[in-house]
């Protein structure tokens, strides 16, 4: 399965990864050989065989209800690149 | 041509725990911004999530709750998209595995006609934080106190028909969720929030039309007010030979319209793929059993119990089973009075009005069960007339104690003494020979009629606290 470069330009969109012009044909490329070790793993017959969700043969465990986490805002808020009146700033983002 | 609407809701419920799905941080509502917001919920590098067993059996009672199939075995995954308030870049959301399979309800029409509504599947989520666009010199502000507050998301089956369907669905969904007491179901707090898709077909026509999808309506009435806006656009649309776009509205409540979201035409594209931070979740059946044997009884089996048992109307039944608090307020009533009739008349007309005029809940009513069933044992015994009674109602709603206090401080009994009342009879009589006589004259007929204005005077004279059936009997003996 070969991977076109528009379907690349709309995965890096999603993900928000700059790519330059220059790197994507490298890109499809290179990705083009993933799919193709890929394309040997979907002609395994996997009939009969149920999906996997986690490598780890385990099931996962649960927490009690309960609050055991503290106010920590100024320490979180110290390393944040600008807060005001309590809230992280971001650039605008609106619908 | 005839249009047929097709909708079907997805509602995210809040669930009732003290911390969040995946964190030990607190999801209060209302606390100063980012202050129950931990390195969990921030998405710290190296923070893993631990699953809240609140959460999760407050799904499964849902499911039990609406007959669906549990998912035994449920499996987590990776909702991706960016927005700010969501700072890992993922939602932990539930795919191909959710925790509860197809159920159903029954929803009641106002014509008192019911309904089947399936549904789809329900699964465990993270609440994502809120984005505040107000004025940040240009910037936006986020607080991530919701962030990771576990959320229920209920996907209807596309059963629904119309606004009417749309909303008693959702009002069902609310009983039943505030009867298992797993959400508080606070709307205005965004306890349930509503994504609504919807599509028109030619009336007959088996397959489904383009639908839109409308975010975040937050209100019964704005769910009414949106659906009939979208029905009306894509009418247009159609009616005039266009066809309509598959896309997400946002419903604005101020301007009354949908408008499209540009910005998620794009993202549209969620690259679900397993939680690797998590593993399956597996429940066991005996423990799924446990639950089943603790639900309550839930407000269909409520509302026909009191249908049977009170001899109530549906619609009485259905309104005094809307909430668990409400129901048990009024059996309170009807116990201890003695008379569920009466007692189901004085809960929907005087005090859910009152209540609804001081916009209070029943938990907040300032006049309890024993208090209004006081009152009502004074007005079965002859004490007080029902009239009197609403004056006693309202001094109690006030604060002025029980209804004994207030009929006694207040000089409200009824005048059932036998002297008493004969003087005032007999004072009405001689005050009034023109009435006797032409009563007299009367025939049965007529004089039934003429007796009123007897009992108006000697209802006056005694400021109300005449006992009407005592007058009734000394008229009926002294007129002759």
């Amino acid at each position: 399965m070969a991977i076109e470069q528009d379907e690349i330009e709309k995965i890096a969109e999603l993900a928000r990864l700059r790519i330059p012009p220059g790197e994507i044909n490298e890109l499809t490329e290179r990705l083009t050989g993933i799919l193709a070790l890929v394309d040997q793993l979907q002609a395994a017959d996997t009939s009969g065989v149920e999906p996997m969700s986690n490598p780890l043969d385990a099931v996962q465990l649960l927490r009690p209800d309960a609050v055991t986490e503290s106010n920590q805002r100024d320490a979180f808020q110290a390393i944040a690149p600008a807060v005001e009146e309590g809230l992280y700033l971001v650039p605008r983002v609106i619908e | 041509m005839q249009w047929e609407t097709v909708i079907g809701l997805e509602v995210h419920l809040q669930l009732a725990t003290q911390s969040k799905i995946f964190s030990g941080a607190a999801t209060q509502f209302g606390a100063e911004p980012n202050t129950q917001a931990c390195a969990v919920d921030l998405g710290m590098p190296g923070m893993l999530p631990v699953l809240n067993e609140e959460a999760v059996r407050c799904a499964v009672l849902f499911g039990l709750g609406i007959g669906a199939e549990i998912g035994l075995r449920s499996v987590f995954d990776r909702k991706n998209y960016f927005y700010p308030d969501l700072p890992k870049g993922y939602q932990v959301s539930q795919f191909e595995a959710p925790i509860v399979g197809k159920g159903e309800f029954e929803i009641t029409l106002s014509d008192g006609s019911s309904k089947r509504i399936g549904i789809t599947r329900a699964h465990l989520e993270e609440d994502a934080g809120k984005s505040l666009h107000e004025d940040f010199h240009g910037m936006s502000g986020i607080d991530l106190n919701r962030a990771g507050t576990p959320l229920l998301e209920i996907v209807s089956e596309p059963d629904i028909r119309s606004a009417e369907e749309a909303v008693a669905y959702l009002k069902t969904l609310h009983s039943l969720v505030t009867y298992l007491d797993i959400s508080d179901g606070d709307m205005s707090q965004g306890s349930m929030r509503c994504d609504i898709n919807i599509s028109l077909r030619p009336v007959g026509q088996e397959e489904f039309g383009t639908r839109a999808e409308i975010k975040n309506v937050n209100s019964f009435r704005f769910v009414e007010k949106a659906i009939h806006h979208e029905v009306e656009r894509q009418m247009d649309i159609l009616e005039d030979g266009g066809s309509v776009v598959q896309e997400t509205r946002l419903y604005d409540a101020d301007r009354d319209e949908t408008r499209s979201m540009r910005s998620k035409e794009v993202a549209n594209d969620y690259r679900y793929f397993p939680e690797p931070d998590l593993l399956p979740v597996v429940l066991d059946e005996a423990w799924v059993q446990s639950l089943r044997e603790t639900l309550p009884e839930l407000p269909v089996e409520k509302r026909q119990r009191f249908e049977s048992q009170y001899g109530l109307s549906t619609y009485d039944a259905s309104v005094l089973t809307d909430s668990r608090a409400l129901a048990d307020y009024f059996e309170t009533v009807a116990a201890d009075c003695g008379d569920a009739k009466i007692a189901a008349n004085w809960v929907q007309v005087e005090l859910l009005g009152q209540l609804n005029k001081s916009e209070l809940d029943i938990a907040n009513s300032p006049v309890s069960a024993e208090q209004l069933s006081g009152l009502i044992k004074r007005i079965l015994d002859d004490s007080i007339s029902g009239k009197i009674g609403k004056q006693v109602f309202e001094a109690m709603w006030n604060g002025e104690g029980d209804a004994d206090q207030v009929i006694e401080a207040r000089g409200l009994k009824q005048v059932s003494d036998t002297g008493a009342l004969e003087a005032m009879v007999d004072q009405v009589i001689a005050d009034n020979p023109d009435q006797v006589a032409q009563y007299l004259a009367a025939d049965d007929g007529k004089r039934k009629k003429l007796v009123g204005f007897f009992v108006g005077q000697i209802m006056k004279a005694s400021k109300g606290q005449a006992n009407p059936r005592m007058v009734n009997e000394l008229l009926a003996r002294k007129l002759v």
